[in-house]
C-alpha cells in the first residue's frame, strides 16, 4: 500500500502499476502489412470445442467463405482470410505450445483479396435467438485474448438476470494499444456493435469502461453518445489488471463476482471493445471474422505500430515486414504480463491474439536476475488484486504442499495476472509456481 | 481429414528466448531494499557519532565488522555461497550497535554481534528464515549476560568526546569494565547523573522535556536518542516504498493509546503520552527493528494487531515491568507471534461472502 493510493473512485484495491510502453503505438493510425502467401489457421483457435473442417486438401477458397464449421454452442466456424488454395490439414505449432491441426491456405498473389462470401443478414429486425445465430456465424470470439466464443457468452444472459453490458476498454496489458486505436478509429461500428450485443443480451444499460491514460477516446465516445442515455462512458483508473473482468466490474459497479463464479452472476456481460467493433462492422455485412488489429510493438521491433493482419499470418512473415532486431529475441504473443513466449517464428496469428511483442537483450537480461529468498515484505499480498497472500503460497509451493495451497489459501482463484512475480524483489517464480501447483491438482483430481 | 506432420522448418537466425508470463519486472530487488535501508541508517549512526564521539563510531564499526565476519564464518564452514552482497548483515550491525550503551566494552560488542547473526539468523538457515529480529537477539543476550555494562550510560555531547574514550571501552577481553562514574563525571558539564530519560522517569520521578527527546540531546543507546532523525530516515523508506508505514504508525497508535490511558488514570506518577513516544528506543525500534520484513506479518489486519500489541507491550512493560524500557521485548514478542498472526487474520478472497475458519492441521 502506498502512502496515497487510499480511497480513490472507479477502481479495484490492490494491482500494480507496471511501465505502461504505449507511446510509441498509441498515436500511429491503423496501418496494414503486405498479404502473406501462407495462412495457418489452427481448428482450435477459441475457447471450447474445436472446430471442424469442411474443405479438402487441393480445394480452392475465396476470401470470407467458411472453411471449417463449429462443433456444437462452445465453438465457431473459421472465415478463409485470404482468396487461394488449400495446401493441406497440418500439425502445426500454435502459441499454447503444443501442435495442433490447421487448415493452412496458400493464398493466390495475384487476387485482390476482397471479400468475395457473404450471407446477407438484417440485424435491426432480428429477435434474440436470431442475432446470436448470427454472431456464431460470424465465427466472432473474445478478441481481448480470452477467445471465449462471443455468443456463447451473450447466451449465458438467458439463464442469469443480466441487466448492464459492460464494454471493456481498460486495455491494462503494457505495450498494446490495440484496443484505443479502434476506439478512435472506429467509434461508431463499436456503438453499433454494443446496440447488437444489448440486443442480445437483452440489457438496458451499457458503460463503456476505459482506463484514465486513453483520456481522447473516453472524450470521443462521449461526444458520439452525447444524445443517448443508455450508454455511457466511464475512465476508470490506470492499473494492471484493471481489464480482468472481475476487477472491471468491481471498479465500474463496486459488485463482486462471486468467488469461482461468473460475471453473469452479479448481472453482468463483458465484452471487449475490439470485439464488439468487429460485431458492428461484421455483422450487418454478413461477413465471417477473416481478420483483426494487433499491437507489433517493444524494443526490438523496428516498425511498431497497430497493423490490421489477416487470421492465420505467421510471426515470421510479420517480422520481414516490420523488421526486429536485437541477438536474444523473445516473441510473445498478447501483453508482457500475460501472453505467452513463442517457440517458433511460424506460430500463427490467432483470433485470441492482440498484440505481438519484441524484447531484446537489454531487457531480458535485466529480467534474469538472481533468485533470493522470501523476505516476507509482503508486496505481493498488496498486489494480488484476488486478495490472496501469494508469500505464503510460495513458500507452500516450495515446500510441494500443493493440497495446502487449494484447500486454506484459495489457490485456485489464482487466475494468472502475474502481480505477484512482477513486485516479488525476491524475484521468486511466484505465479510460475502456482501454474505448475494447480496443473499437479487438476493431474490429481483427475 | 488427412493430417500431414512437419510444417516447414526454416532455420532462425537468432535464438529465441523462451520465458513464462509475465515477462515484465520491477526493477527493485533485495538488494536495493537493502542498500536503501543502509543508506537511511547512515544519518543516524552519523547522529549517533556526532553525540557520543569516538567510542561510538568505534562500536558501530566493531559491531558491524563482527556480525559480518560471523555470516562469512558461517558461510565458509557450511560451503554456502558468499551472502555478504545482500548488505543484510550490515543493516543487522548498524541497528544492533545503534542500540548499545556508547560506553559498552568493545569485547562484549564482538560476542553481540557474534550472538544476533549466529542465533539470530544463521541457526534459522539464514536472510529470510529467521523468526526474530536478528539484531534484538545479539541485544536479548548481552543485556541478560552483561547487565551491569549495558545501563552504564555516557554523557551526551561532552567536550572532548573526538578524542577521549570511556574507560570502559577498550576493556580487556574477558574482564569486567572499570566503573566509569568518575569519568562521566569529570567530563560532563553538568553532574551526570548517569540515566536515562526513562531511568530518571521510573526510577526518580524526574522528567525530561519533551524537545530534548525529539532533538536528541539526551543519554541513551548510542542511536535511539533523536526522534526526529530517525523519523525522518523512516519517512524515507516509506516514501520509496522499501518500509511498512503502517507498523511505526500502529506502534504509535498503540503506545498513545495506552500511556494517554494510564495518564489520565493517574497523571502523577505516570508519564504523559509523548515522553513515552519519543524517549527510550521506541522511535529506532518502530521504525527500524519492528518492520523488519521477515519478522513482521503480511496481511493488512495482521499488520495493525502487530503495531498495536507491541505499542501496548512497551508501554506495559515500561510502566509495570522491572526494567525501564520494553521496547526490546515487545518486538520480540511480536516477532514470535507473527506466523500465528498472518494465519489469524487471512484476507477476504475477492468474491468471497464468508472467511473460511482457519483450519488446526
Amino acid at each position: 500500500m502506498g502512502l496515497f493510493s487510499l480511497f480513490r473512485r472507479n477502481t479495484f484495491s490492490h494491482g500494480i502499476h507496471p511501465p505502461i510502453h504505449k507511446s510509441q503505438t498509441s498515436q500511429v493510425p491503423i496501418r496494414r502489412l503486405p498479404f502473406p502467401r501462407t495462412l495457418v489457421l489452427p481448428l482450435g483457435q477459441h475457447f471450447g470445442a474445436p472446430s471442424e473442417a469442411i474443405v479438402h486438401k487441393g480445394q480452392e477458397v475465396v476470401r470470407g467463405q467458411p472453411i471449417a464449421k463449429a462443433t456444437g454452442d462452445m465453438s465457431v466456424p473459421i472465415h478463409a482470410p485470404a482468396t487461394g488454395i488449400v495446401k493441406g490439414i497440418e500439425l502445426v505449432l500454435t502459441s499454447r505450445g503444443f501442435k495442433e491441426p490447421a487448415i493452412v491456405i496458400e493464398s493466390y498473389e495475384a487476387a485482390s483479396q476482397e471479400i468475395l462470401w457473404n450471407e446477407y443478414v438484417e440485424p435491426d429486425n432480428m429477435n434474440r435467438d436470431q442475432i446470436l445465430q448470427a454472431i456464431q456465424n460470424t465465427g466472432l470470439v473474445g478478441l481481448g485474448g480470452a477467445a471465449f466464443p462471443a455468443h456463447f457468452k451473450k447466451n449465458v444472459s438467458f439463464e442469469k438476470n443480466v441487466d448492464t453490458l459492460i464494454v471493456n476498454g481498460s486495455e491494462c496489458e503494457p505495450f498494446l494499444t490495440c484496443d484505443h486505436r479502434m476506439m478512435l478509429e472506429h467509434p461508431k461500428c463499436l456503438i453499433r456493435g454494443i446496440r447488437y450485443a444489448m440486443t442480445a443480451t437483452d440489457t438496458k444499460i451499457a458503460i463503456i469502461g476505459i482506463e484514465d491514460n486513453k483520456m481522447d477516446a473516453v472524450k470521443l465516445l462521449k461526444h458520439h453518445l452525447k444524445d443517448v442515455s443508455d450508454i455511457t462512458v466511464e475512465a476508470v483508473e490506470t492499473k494492471y489488471p484493471q481489464g480482468s473482468e472481475k476487477m472491471l466490474i468491481k471498479s465500474l459497479l463496486n459488485r463482486e463476482v462471486p468467488a469461482g463464479g461468473l460475471p453473469a452472476d452479479v448481472g453482468v456481460i463483458v465484452n471487449n471493445v475490439h470485439t464488439l467493433t468487429s460485431l458492428g462492422r461484421l455483422l450487418p455485412a454478413g461477413e465471417g471474422l477473416t481478420e483483426r488489429v494487433i499491437t507489433i510493438s517493444g524494443p526490438g521491433v523496428k516498425k511498431p505500430g497497430n497493423y490490421w493482419v489477416p487470421i492465420g499470418t505467421t510471426i515470421g512473415f510479420i517480422m520481414e515486414q516490420v523488421g526486429h532486431e536485437g541477438f536474444i529475441t523473445e516473441f510473445i504473443m498478447g501483453g508482457p504480463m500475460m501472453g505467452p513466449a513463442v517457440s517458433s517464428l511460424d506460430t500463427p496469428i490467432t483470433k485470441g491474439c492482440s498484440g505481438l511483442l519484441v524484447l531484446n537483450e537489454p531487457l531480458i537480461q535485466q529480467e534474469s536476475k538472481k533468485i533470493w529468498p522470501c523476505i516476507k515484505c509482503g508486496r505481493c499480498v498488496q498486489a494480488c488484486p484476488m486478495h490472496l497472500n501469494p508469500s505464503q503460497l510460495g513458500l507452500l509451493a516450495a515446500a510441494a504442499e500443493y493440497e495446502e495451497m487449494a484447500e486454506n489459501y484459495g489457490l485456485k482463484h489464482c487466475f494468472e495476472c502475474g502481480c505477484c512475480s512482477y513486485v516479488c524483489p525476491s524475484n521468486i517464480p511466484l505465479v510460475q509456481y502456482f501454474r505448475i501447483a494447480k496443473a499437479i491438482n487438476r493431474e490429481q483430481a483427475a | 481429414m488427412s493430417i500431414d506432420k512437419g510444417h516447414n522448418d526454416h532455420k532462425e537466425q537468432t535464438p529465441i528466448e523462451l520465458r513464462t508470463t509475465p515477462h515484465l519486472h520491477t526493477a527493485q530487488d533485495i538488494v536495493d531494499i537493502m542498500r536503501n535501508v543502509v543508506f537511511a541508517i547512515l544519518p543516524i549512526s552519523a547522529w549517533s557519532v556526532w553525540q557520543f564521539g569516538l567510542m561510538a563510531l568505534l562500536l558501530l564499526i566493531t559491531v558491524t565488522a563482527s556480525c559480518l565476519l560471523t555470516e562469512r564464518l558461517f558461510n565458509y564452514t557450511s560451503g554456502e555461497p558468499n551472502t555478504l552482497g545482500d548488505y543484510s548483515a550490515v543493516i543487522t550491525g548498524l541497528l544492533l550497535a545503534l542500540t548499545l550503551p556508547p560506553a559498552f566494552p568493545l569485547w562484549m560488542a564482538v560476542v553481540a554481534g557474534f550472538v544476533a547473526m549466529a542465533l539470530g539468523k544463521v541457526m534459522f538457515g539464514g536472510l529470510g528464515m529467521n523468526v526474530f529480529n536478528p539484531a534484538l537477539v545479539g541485544r536479548a543476550f548481552v543485556q541478560a549476560a552483561f547487565p551491569v555494562a549495558i545501563t552504564t550510560w555516557t554523557p551526551a555531547l561532552f567536550e572532548g568526546r573526538f578524542t577521549q574514550l570511556s574507560p570502559s571501552t577498550l576493556t580487556t577481553p574477558f574482564m569486567i569494565p572499570p566503573p566509569v562514574s568518575e569519568w562521566n563525571t569529570s567530563v560532563a558539564i553538568d553532574a551526570f547523573s548517569g540515566a536515562t530519560p526513562l531511568a530518571l522517569q521510573k526510577f526518580e520521578q524526574v522528567s525530561t522535556p519533551a524537545i530534548d527527546l525529539v532533538l536528541g540531546n539526551v543519554a541513551g543507546s548510542s542511536g535511539e536518542t533523536s526522534a526526529l532523525i530517525i523519523m525522518l530516515c523512516g519517512l524515507y523508506l516509506a516514501f520509496r516504498n522499501m518500509l511498512d508505514w503502517r507498523i511505526p504508525f500502529f506502534i504509535m497508535i498503540g503506545t498513545i493509546g495506552t500511556s494517554g490511558g494510564l495518564y489520565l488514570m493517574d497523571p502523577g506518577t505516570n508519564p504523559d503520552p509523548l515522553f513515552m513516544l519519543f524517549s527510550g528506543g521506541l522511535m529506532l525500534g518502530a521504525w527500524f527493528m519492528a518492520t523488519d520484513m521477515v519478522g513482521s506479518p503480511v496481511t493488512p489486519l495482521g499488520v495493525a494487531v502487530y503495531g498495536l500489541f507491541i505499542g501496548v507491550v512497551t508501554v506495559v512493560i515500561r510502566v509495570y515491568g522491572g526494567l525501564s524500557e520494553g521496547v526490546m521485548y515487545a518486538i520480540l514478542l511480536a516477532n514470535a507471534a507473527t506466523p500465528l498472526i498472518d494465519q489469524y487474520t487471512k484476507p477476504r478472497v475477492f468474491g468471497q461472502v464468508k472467511q473460511s475458519p482457519v483450519k488446526k492441521s
